[in-house]
């Protein structure tokens, strides 16, 4: 594999000036090459850091026990510029969002892939960082790294790390979610502030600098989830609101589901450097992604004590109810806004832009 | 409902009723178009008060010759070619920047003319090369770039001088005399630039009111009932409902710095041609800083998409609605023309927030 020849120099590297790291500081071919390199790589970097008795094996695959008869299996890849931001990291992004994905399925976690595919020069003690956090973020969500593999790639051909994270969790008996369950009346919530993993990134990227401490919220949601019916709260429907925001959750369900979303500016939980930001870059902070925030649907009956519930989470603090379903035709969700008008909100179409002014 | 938006709501009914007519009236500036419907006021509008967006979305008005020059500035080897983020998927004839990114070119995204000029400090091997377009509201940050890079000896950065004026634009879309509009909402943020008495052209001439407003639903709504007053009055006056931040004379610093960069020249406008006196050029002393100049990069023809129909958008002339292309073969994800690109730009405001609105009483409100 060769990287690709144009014309073009490569952009320079968006990092701080220092000297020259040495070979031993920094990710080379070698460590890919399946010898004594990349023996040392695993052991003294991962496996210190993610080990545990299936993975320590290093067995082609890792055998795990199966509780229940039905399973939810997910799989999910980052790539994330700048690998390290407010808040997190790409490892810390990896895991939360393979565990939310297998969470808001109703899955318990068993067990994460972990596939790091590592661009040449990329700095060793980047990588340790990036380890930590994963080892911090698995241990948070109480699952554990049981599978994995390391790939080294030229430089020039990546954007330093790129890792994909596979998961398999058991389905939890107790929840049942899906668009069908889903009837006018119900009630919308969010577990917290809108918009935050997006602007953090935003905020740090090249060439869109300002001053501000806007934090990632990239968190696991398993445990939130699991307390809802252990207090016999019943879940209709759970989605993360990743990419797309909260604009693209809503708008699958009105979509799928068949029926219509009000949902109330004012109840909407935002950040006020959030919404500053995002109103300077002109974006809708609705469109912007979370790495810790989900849609919930309950029966309206439910709601109240469903709040209270995720309140008590540390990952729902700032959870609202942020509007309801209803029987309007055609499909579609709207907003009424904090003045008082009304206007449809739709799925985003692509990347959002800043604006010029 | 926000208490003074009820008030603001209830005199618009209560005037609109006395009007007793459609009563036209152009909200000049993309942002007001983007806030209008993002606070939902056109649901709040009676049924006989129109808004038409007009030329101010900076993407939209960039003439074709100029995202075609941006390309081929991006194609020089040495270029980094720094711009604001939403001309990157403005199509020319020769693709746009995204698809030149895509192959190779070193495009970036910024957010102020100072990062550009950042840029090319942080790269001295490079040639930095920043897309000035935009209106009064963009220009004085690109003449404050410029004569900053002069005092500091930069070499390698230079300017797509593209900069366009707000006045100009609206007289010469009143001189064509079929626009059928009964007054102008005026941008806040161009006109704590200009100052409010810029608009006076518009008023002595042409009898048509403006007012200037600011951007919150109050701000907005203040502006409506003020035009809708002074056509329920049958007068044309010039207001300012955002004195807290705009001024008659505008901000004198920004106004001599654009004036030691920059001389007014004419412009071409995307579908609108050339309009005489409706742009910025360097003055000589900074022509060392032009981009096309340093490349050899001739400025070309507009040759528009045919099926596109931005310039009579942009006009007020039609609906984003009435164009065969809208919501089909031109959609946010393969634009034909630049009003569905920005975020700013009519055809996308339409198809974002008010598309599917046309079929629900609810959401309704004025529709062109």
């Amino acid at each position: 594999m060769s990287t690709q020849a144009t014309e073009y120099p490569a952009p320079p590297a968006a990092r701080p000036e220092r000297a020259t790291p040495g070979r031993d500081d920094i990710v080379v071919l070698a460590h890919g090459g399946g010898g004594e390199m990349m023996g040392r790589l695993i052991s003294e970097r991962i496996l210190t850091r993610l080990g545990n008795p299936v993975l320590d094996d290093l067995t082609d695959g890792a055998i795990l026990p199966c509780p229940t008869s039905k399973m939810v299996f997910t799989t999910d890849s980052f790539v994330v510029k700048p690998l390290e931001f407010p808040g997190g990291d790409i490892g810390r992004l990896a895991v939360c969002g393979t565990v939310n994905d297998l969470a808001v399925m109703g899955g318990l976690p068993l067990g994460l892939s972990l596939g790091l595919i590592l661009e040449e020069g990329l700095e060793l003690a980047q990588l340790d960082r990036i380890l930590v956090s994963i080892k911090q973020a698995a241990q948070e969500a109480g699952v554990r790294v049981v599978t994995g593999d390391t790939k080294v790639i030229e430089r020039g051909a990546g954007t330093g790390l790129l890792v994909n994270t596979a998961g398999v969790a058991a389905l939890d008996p107790r929840i049942h979610v899906g668009f069908s369950r889903i009837t006018p009346g119900d009630a919308v919530l969010v577990n917290g502030t809108l918009g935050d993993h997006g602007m953090a990134v935003m905020s740090v990227r090249n060439g869109l600098e300002f001053q501000t401490r806007i934090s990632s919220d990239a968190a696991p949601l398993n445990g939130l989830i699991g307390v809802l019916p252990d207090a016999g709260i019943d879940l209709k429907f759970l989605r993360d609101a990743t990419r797309g925001g909260l604009a693209g959750v809503l708008a699958d369900v009105a979509e799928r589901a068949g029926h219509s979303i009000e949902i109330e500016e004012r109840r909407l939980p935002v950040r006020s450097n959030v919404e500053a930001a995002a109103e300077m870059l002109g974006f809708d902070v609705l469109n912007i992604a979370n790495e810790g925030k989900a849609v919930f649907v309950v029966a309206e009956r439910q709601a109240a004590a469903a709040l209270e519930v995720m309140r008590r989470h540390r990952y729902g603090r700032e959870a609202a109810i942020i509007g309801r379903v209803t029987d309007a035709t055609p499909p579609l969700v709207e907003l009424l806004t904090e003045a008082g008008g009304r206007r449809v909100v739709q799925r985003p179409y692509g990347e959002d832009l800043p604006r010029i002014c | 409902m926000r208490a003074d938006v009820g008030l603001l709501t209830a005199e618009l009914h209560r005037l609109s009723e006395r009007v007793g007519r459609e009563a036209r009236f152009m909200e000049v500036c993309g942002t007001h178009t983007v806030s209008m419907f993002r606070h939902g006021l056109r649901s709040l509008l009676p049924p006989n008060v129109v808004l038409i967006s007009g030329p101010g979305c900076p993407v939209c008005v960039t003439a074709q010759r100029h995202i075609d020059a941006a390309i081929a500035l991006s194609r020089v080897s040495s270029v980094i070619l720094a711009t604001y983020g939403d001309m990157i998927r403005v199509p020319g004839r020769l693709g746009s920047l995204e698809a030149s990114r895509a192959l190779g070119a070193d495009v970036r995204a910024v957010n102020s003319t100072l990062t550009a000029l950042k840029l090319a400090r942080d790269n001295p091997l490079r040639e930095v090369v920043f897309v000035a377009v935009g209106f009064e509201t963009t220009a004085p940050a690109t003449a404050a770039a410029l004569k900053r890079a002069l005092q500091e000896g930069v070499r390698n950065f230079s300017v797509l001088a593209a900069h366009k004026l707000v006045v100009p634009a609206m007289l010469a879309l009143l001189a064509s005399g079929d626009d059928r509009l009964d007054g102008f909402l005026c941008p806040g943020h161009v006109s704590v630039i200009i100052g409010a008495e810029a608009y006076r052209p518009v008023v002595e001439r042409h009898h048509r009111p403006c007012v200037v407003a600011g951007f919150e639903p109050e701000g907005m709504l203040a502006g409506l009932v003020a035009l809708l007053r002074q056509t329920s009055e049958g007068t044309a006056r010039l207001e300012n409902v955002y004195p807290q931040v705009v001024s008659d004379r505008g901000n004198r610093a920004a106004l001599e710095l654009l004036d030691e960069v920059f001389t007014v020249a004419d412009e071409p406008w995307r579908e609108l041609g050339v309009i005489a006196k409706s742009g910025l050029k360097l003055r000589p002393a900074y022509e060392r800083f032009d981009a096309l100049a340093r490349f050899g990069v001739e400025l070309g023809e507009d040759e528009d998409h045919p099926a596109c129909r931005c310039g009579e958008v942009i006009q007020g002339r039609i609906h984003p609605k009435d164009c065969k292309v809208f919501g089909t073969a031109c959609t946010p994800l393969s634009p034909l023309g630049p009003c569905m690109v920005s975020s700013e730009g009519t055809c996308s405001a339409w198809y974002k927030y008010g598309r599917t609105a046309v079929g629900r009483a609810a959401v309704g409100g004025a529709a062109l």
